[in-house]
């Protein structure tokens, strides 16, 4: 039994995330990454610099966890999200879960990324290949800023 | 009393700061640590009722404040 949640500024090592579910108790491993996409709003997107309020970020992923062990009687789950400046193709979160069988895995696994984009306190500013770079919020909406300074 | 209110993302750039610390004169609640701060230059950015957290949970508008409370103004999240 394995459940590990962190706010990481490095790579996400997706093989150390599935060392550390592996569990012969399971039949179904399932791995979600979410990654920086090349076009957001009709925009061509250069990059993300993700930020965070650490350490609620921190009690909100391992809460999380905790409602998806209660929930889905899952006990084998691994979350890490990335924090800084991204590149195309980054992964920004990601979401290992292993369950006796498939189901209850993609269950799990939805259940916590749609959790994580609904209450985390994680904040993108997404910067574009024109330069320009604007905040953005879950919906992918960009919200219209006249401060064109990175904020960091 | 005094607290202190934590500003991110699209908030601490349109207040010029990421932490202010603000004197609340009796009882007070989260409401009030809002309308202080929409006050303050560049509040005007802020809605009248963002998302907050006292001391690291989500907390409601007439959630009361104590003196050393951090409060955080949470602008729309977008992790993931």
């Amino acid at each position: 039994m394995s459940v590990h949640t962190s706010i990481v500024r490095r790579p996400i090592d997706i093989g150390a995330l599935l060392a550390l579910v592996r569990n012969t108790a399971n039949g179904a491993t399932l791995v979600f990454l979410g990654h920086v996409r090349e076009l957001n709003d009709g925009r061509a997107v250069s990059g993300i610099e993700y930020s965070a309020y650490g350490e609620m970020a921190e009690r909100e992923l391992a809460a999380i966890a905790s409602e998806c062990a209660s929930t889905f009687g899952i006990t084998d789950l691994a979350i890490e999200h990335r924090l800084g400046a991204l590149a195309l193709g980054d992964a920004s979160i990601a979401i290992v879960v292993a369950a006796p069988h498939r189901g209850t895995a993609y269950d799990a696994s939805r259940f916590v990324i749609e959790e994580v984009k609904r209450r985390v306190p994680i904040w993108k500013r997404e910067g574009y290949v024109d330069g320009s770079s604007e905040w953005v919020d879950a919906s992918g909406a960009v919200k219209r800023s006249s401060m064109p300074e990175h904020y960091s | 009393m005094t607290v202190t209110a934590l500003l991110f993302a699209s908030y601490a750039e349109a207040l010029g700061s990421d932490r202010v610390e603000l004197a609340l004169s009796g009882t007070a609640t989260v409401r009030e640590v809002v309308a202080q701060l929409r006050a303050l230059p560049g509040g005007a950015a802020l809605p009248a009722s963002p998302l907050v957290a006292v001391n690291l949970t989500y907390a409601g508008a007439d959630q009361r404040v104590e003196n050393g409370d951090e409060i955080a103004i949470i602008p729309p999240v977008a992790g993931g």
